[in-house]
C-alpha cells in the first residue's frame, strides 16, 4: 500500500474509533471469562438448557487446552481475561448523508466500485426507505421462506427451530476440536444458519448483506449451513469493502452439513483491518471452517480472497465421507506490508471415488509472510480418490516471504494424489512486454497478478468477482517500485 | 509417550565403557568433543512422533533393544570371498572396508595415492592431529537437536576420513564398504569425513551392508564439504539386513561453484531414517539429489531433505521415488530454503511413489520456504499406481497384464538410477531391479 493508501487507513481507523468513544454502550459484561459469564451469555440471549450446557462442556474443556503454536505466524501472548465476551449490539452514530462520513472512506468505496446505497449503508448513512436495506431484505426473506429454506442468525435459529440446530451444531466441528474452537463454542455471540431443505435449489445468493444485523460482525462468530438431500445452497461471507473492528481477536467457527447428492458452495472475501505498515494493530483472524460431505455424490466448495487482516490463520476443510463426494479449494491470499497469513486446506477422503481438487494463490508483498499448508489424506477405505493440488506463490519485493507446507497421507493404492507448488517473482519479460505496449509498470503488475488469480476469480459470484479483481489491485498498490 | 529414560541410561553406561577402552586417547582435545555429546544427549530426548519431523517415523523398536558396543574381535571376520561379492564387477575403485563400524587394512585397497591426499580411517587420523581433522570436527561437529546425532558424535572413534587437495582428482571412486556381521545385537556408529579442496573432484559410494541378516543397529553420521569449484559425487547404497535399523545424517556444505551430486538407494533395514542436508553456502553451487527406495514386507524407510539455499545464483534439483509393496510405509520430508538475499535461486523438487498393495502407505510433505523474491523453486509430489494408459497400451500389444506392471516399475525405478556416473554401479543396479521385477515377468 502507497504511503497516501496508509494515511487512509490510518485516518479512517482513528475517525471511527472517536464515533466509538462518543457512544456510550449500556449492555455490557465486565471483561474477562468464567463459568458465570458464559450462562449470563446464554441468559442474554434466551438460549435453551441444552445449548448453555454445551457452552459450558466447552469452555471446561477450553481450560484444559494450550493455545496452539505450531503454525508460521508470530504474534504477542493474547490475554483471554482482557476481552469483553458479550455486548449488546453497538449503536453508531447516524450520519444523514455522505458528505458526513469520512471522505477517505468513501474514495475506498468508490475505487471497490461499490454502488452508492451500498455505500451510504457501509458508511453508517441513514438510508432512505426506498433503498432501506431492511424493505430488501425482507422481499427476500420471502421467497426464501415460500421454499422453505431457512435463514437467518444463529440467535434467531435457537429460537425458533432449536432442535434442528442441535442436530448439526458441533457436529462437523466438535467443542473439543481445536483451542480456538473450544472457546468459541463456549462464547460465541451470534452467526448465521441456513437450512435448505430436501430438493431445494436455492434460487439467490445467501449473504450476510441481506441480514440486517450483518455489519457487525462478532467477534466469536458461528455459522452452520445444512444442504439435505439435493439441495443446493451459495453462501457468500464478507465483503470486499473495508471493515474495521476495535477486536483484535476474531475465532468465527463454520461449519457445512452437505447430505446425499447436495452442494454447498461458501466464498469468502475478508478485507479486514490489517494493521498499519509497521504491523501495529490489525485482526488475528483465526477461524476453524470445515464441511462435511455426509452424503453420497455431495459437493463443498470454498472459494476465498483473503486480503485483510493482520494474521490470517485458517484452513476450511472438507470431509468427504459418502462415497463420490467431492471437495473443493479455491483460495487467492495476498499480504502486504507486516500481514501474515497461513492458510490452506485439508481434504479427508473417506468414502470411496472421492475427489478433490485445490488451487491455492499466494501473493506476498512488502514484508509479509504468506504460507499454504495443506493437508491431502487419503484413509484406507476411500479407493479410488482422486487429488490434484497447485499451490503457487508469487512474490513481490525481497523482503517478503512464502513458504508452502504440504502433507500428502495416502494409505490405499487406488489413489490418485499429485501436488504441484512453484514460487516466482513476475517476470522482467512479461512486464517488459507489457511495457512495450504502453502499459506502465504498475498496471502490467495489476494485469499479470489479475491473470494469475483468474483461476480463482473464476469460482466467486460475478459482482463479488468483480469487486475481488479491484480489491487486489488496491492492495497490490504502492508495492511495486 | 514411552519413558526411554531406561533405554538412555544403558547408553550413558555404554559410554562409560567405551570411555573404558580408550586408554590415552581419553586426554585428547577430541575426546572433549564426545564428552560434550554425550552431555547433550543425556538432555535430549529421543525423537518421537510428537515432533514435526518424526511424526510419521516411529523408532520406538529401536528403543526396546539394548545394543551393546561393536566388538572389533568378537566380529566374524568377512572372507576375501565376501568382500568380493560386495563389490561392483569390474570397477576399479579404491575399497576401504569396515567391519561393524571399525576399519579394516587387511580387507581394504588402496592403490597409491597423489600427494597431499588422505584416504583412511578416522581412528589413524585422530592418532596424527591432522590440522584438517580437529579443524574440521571443532568446526563442524555440533551434537544439535536430534539425539542420534549427539549419539554418533559421542561415540565417534572409526569411520573414513577422505581429505583431498586443492586441485587433485581423485580418478577411481572410493568405495566405503560397511560390513556388518554377527553375533548378537550391537550398535555401529560410523563417522565419515570427506573434505575436497579448491577445484578437487571426488567420487564416493557409501555401501552398507550385512553377512548374516542380524538384528542390528547402525547410526551413521557423514560430513561432507565441497570447496570452491570441487565436484562431489556420492552414492549411497543401504542394503542392509531386513531385521536391522539404519539411521543416518549427512550434512553436506558447498562452497561457490562447487558442485555436489547424490543418489541415494534404500533397499535394506527394518526402519530407515536419512537426514540428508545440503547448504550451499557458495555463489553458484549446485546440488543434485536422487533417490530411490524400494520397500516390501513391514519396512520403513524416512528420507528428509534440506537444502539450504544461502547464497545467490545457486540451483539445485532433487528427484526421488518410491515403490512400496507389502505393509511398508514411506515417508519423504523435502524441504527447500530460501535465505534472504539468495537471488537467482533455481530449485526444483520432485516426490513420485508407487503403491503396489493395500496395505502400504506414503506419507510426503514437500516443503518451500522462501524469503527472497528473484526466484524460481517449484516442487511436486504424487502418489498413485501405474498409469493405466500405459499398462493399455503394453497389453494390447500381448504382454499379459503381471508382466506389463513389471515393466512399468521397472521403468519407473530404472529412471534414477541413469544419471549414476559409476556405470559398474549403475549397472549392477538395474540388473537387480530387473531380477526383481523383469524376471518375475517371464
Amino acid at each position: 500500500m502507497s504511503n497516501s493508501e496508509l494515511t487512509v487507513e490510518k485516518l479512517a481507523n482513528e475517525e471511527y474509533k472517536y464515533g466509538f468513544v462518543t457512544d456510550i454502550e449500556t449492555d455490557k459484561l465486565p471483561k474477562g471469562l468464567n463459568e458465570d459469564v458464559i450462562k449470563l451469555i446464554s441468559e442474554k440471549k434466551n438460549e435453551p438448557g441444552w445449548m448453555t450446557d454445551w457452552r459450558l462442556k466447552a469452555y471446561r474443556h477450553w481450560l484444559t487446552m494450550k493455545e496452539p503454536h505450531w503454525s508460521n505466524v508470530k504474534y504477542g501472548p493474547i490475554d483471554y481475561q482482557d476481552i469483553i465476551y458479550y455486548a449488546a449490539p453497538k449503536k453508531k452514530p447516524k450520519l444523514s448523508s455522505l458528505n458526513e462520513a469520512d471522505p477517505q472512506l468513501v474514495k475506498a468505496f468508490e475505487k471497490l466500485g461499490i454502488p452508492l446505497e451500498e455505500q451510504k449503508r457501509l458508511a453508517g448513512v441513514a438510508v432512505d426507505a426506498v433503498f432501506d436495506s431492511v424493505s430488501v431484505a425482507t422481499t427476500f426473506k420471502e421467497k426464501l421462506n415460500d421454499l422453505g429454506i431457512i435463514f437467518c442468525s444463529m440467535s434467531e435459529a435457537l429460537q425458533k427451530y432449536p432442535e434442528l440446530v442441535r442436530k448439526y451444531l458441533g457436529t462437523v466441528v466438535p467443542y473439543t476440536d481445536n483451542f480456538f474452537a473450544s472457546l468459541n463454542s463456549a462464547v460465541f455471540s451470534d452467526g448465521s444458519f441456513a437450512f435448505v431443505p430436501k430438493g431445494v435449489r436455492c434460487p439467490m445468493e445467501l449473504s450476510t448483506y441481506f441480514r440486517i444485523n450483518a455489519s457487525e460482525t462478532g467477534q466469536f462468530e458461528r455459522t452452520l449451513i445444512v444442504a439435505e438431500e439435493g439441495a443446493y445452497v451459495s453462501y457468500l461471507e464478507g465483503c470486499t469493502a473495508p471493515i474495521r473492528d476495535t477486536n483484535q481477536l476474531h475465532a468465527a467457527v463454520v461449519e457445512l452439513v452437505a447430505l446425499d447428492n447436495a452442494e454447498i458452495k461458501y466464498s469468502t472475501v475478508q478485507n479486514w483491518y490489517p494493521g498499519d505498515k509497521d504491523g501495529k494493530g490489525g485482526i488475528y483472524n483465526f477461524v476453524t471452517k470445515r464441511g462435511a460431505c455426509r452424503g453420497v455424490s455431495s459437493k463443498i466448495s470454498w472459494t476465498q480472497v483473503e486480503t485483510g487482516s493482520a494474521i490470517t490463520w485458517k484452513y476450511p476443510s472438507c470431509i468427504l465421507q459418502g462415497d463420490n463426494s467431492v471437495g473443493e479449494f479455491y483460495s487467492v491470499a495476498m499480504t502486504n506490508n507486516m500481514q501474515q497469513a497461513d492458510t490452506g486446506t485439508k481434504m479427508i477422503h473417506i468414502g470411496k471415488n472421492t475427489r478433490s481438487t485445490i488451487i491455492s494463490k499466494g501473493i506476498s508483498a512488502g514484508r509479509s509472510n504468506n504460507s499454504y499448508r495443506g493437508q491431502v489424506r487419503i484413509t484406507s477405505k476411500a479407493e479410488n480418490a482422486r487429488n490434484y493440488s497447485q499451490c503457487d506463490s508469487l512474490l513481490i519485493g525481497d523482503k517478503c516471504g512464502a513458504h508452502t507446507f504440504p502433507y500428502l497421507e495416502t494409505n490405499n493404492p487406488t489413489a490418485q494424489v499429485e501436488h504441484e507448488a512453484t514460487t516466482s517473482k513476475i517476470g522482467a519479460d512479461q512486464i517488459f512486454y507489457l511495457n512495450q505496449r504502453g502499459i506502465s509498470t504498475e498496471d502490467a503488475v495489476r494485469l499479470i497478478v489479475n491473470g494469475y488469480c483468474k483461476e480463482v476469480f473464476r469460482q466467486l459470484p460475478m459482482e463479488f468477482a468483480v469487486e475481488a479483481t479491484r480489491l487486489l489491485s488496491m492492495s497490490l498498490e504502492g508495492s511495486v517500485g | 509417550m514411552a519413558d526411554t529414560s531406561q533405554i538412555k541410561g544403558w547408553y550413558l553406561s555404554l559410554f562409560k565403557d567405551f570411555e573404558n577402552h580408550l586408554d590415552g586417547e581419553k586426554s585428547s582435545s577430541f575426546h572433549k568433543v564426545r564428552k560434550e555429546a554425550i552431555g547433550r544427549f543425556a538432555e535430549i530426548d529421543f525423537p518421537n512422533t510428537h515432533q514435526e519431523d518424526w511424526r510419521f517415523t516411529d523408532i520406538s523398536p529401536i528403543l526396546r533393544h539394548t545394543f551393546s558396543r561393536a566388538d572389533k574381535k568378537a566380529a566374524t571376520i568377512p572372507t576375501k570371498d565376501q568382500i568380493s561379492g560386495f563389490q561392483f564387477n569390474g570397477m576399479k575403485s579404491r575399497l576401504l572396508v569396515f567391519v561393524n563400524g571399525s576399519y579394516s587394512p587387511e580387507l581394504s585397497l588402496q592403490p597409491p595415492l597423489p600427494k597431499g591426499a588422505v584416504i583412511g580411517s578416522l581412528t589413524d587420523a585422530l592418532k596424527n592431529p591432522h590440522d584438517i581433522v580437529s579443524g574440521h570436527i571443532s568446526n563442524n561437529a555440533s551434537a544439535g537437536e536430534n539425539a542420534f546425532t549427539a549419539l554418533n558424535l559421542a561415540f565417534a572413534a572409526d569411520g573414513a576420513f577422505v581429505h583431498i587437495p586443492d586441485g587433485v582428482e581423485i580418478e577411481e571412486p572410493l568405495h566405503l564398504l560397511f560390513i556388518s556381521t554377527g553375533p548378537g545385537e550391537f550398535i555401529s556408529q560410523p563417522r565419515n569425513i570427506i573434505i575436497a579442496g579448491k577445484n578437487s573432484r571426488v567420487r564416493i559410494v557409501e555401501h552398507y551392508v550385512s553377512l548374516d541378516g542380524g538384528t542390528y543397529f547402525t547410526n551413521a553420521v557423514t560430513e561432507i564439504h565441497a570447496g570452491e569449484n570441487s565436484s562431489v559425487n556420492a552414492v549411497k547404497i543401504q542394503s542392509e539386513s531386513l531385521n536391522s535399523y539404519h539411521i543416518a545424517m549427512t550434512e553436506v556444505s558447498l562452497d561457490s561453484n562447487a558442485n555436489y551430486t547424490s543418489h541415494g538407494l534404500s533397499f535394506g533395514a527394518s526402519i530407515y531414517r536419512h537426514d540428508l542436508n545440503v547448504a550451499l553456502n557458495g555463489e553458484g553451487s549446485d546440488a543434485t539429489l536422487e533417490g530411490l527406495y524400494l520397500l516390501s514386507g513391514n519396512q520403513l524407510s524416512d528420507t528428509h531433505s534440506m537444502i539450504d539455499h544461502a547464497s545467490p545464483h545457486c540451483s539445485s534439483q532433487e528427484h526421488y521415488k518410491g515403490i512400496l509393496d507389502g505393509k511398508s510405509h514411506g515417508v519423504f520430508n523435502g524441504k527447500i530454503m530460501v535465505r534472504k538475499g539468495a537471488q537467482q535461486t533455481n530449485s526444483y523438487q520432485e516426490n513420485r511413489n508407487i503403491i503396489l498393495s493395500n496395505e502400504a502407505k506414503v506419507d510426503t510433505k514437500p516443503q518451500l520456504e522462501i524469503f527472497a523474491d528473484d526466484v524460481k523453486c517449484s516442487h511436486g509430489a504424487t502418489v498413485g499406481q501405474l498409469n493405466r494408459e500405459s499398462l493399455f497400451y503394453l497389453r494390447s500389444r500381448g504382454i499379459s497384464e503381471d508382466q506389463a506392471k513389471l515393466i512399468l516399475i521397472y521403468a519407473f525405478a530404472s529412471d534414477v538410477l541413469k544419471d549414476i556416473k559409476e556405470e559398474e554401479i549403475r549397472t549392477q543396479l538395474e540388473k537387480m531391479l530387473s531380477e526383481r521385477f523383469l524376471a518375475a515377468a517371464r
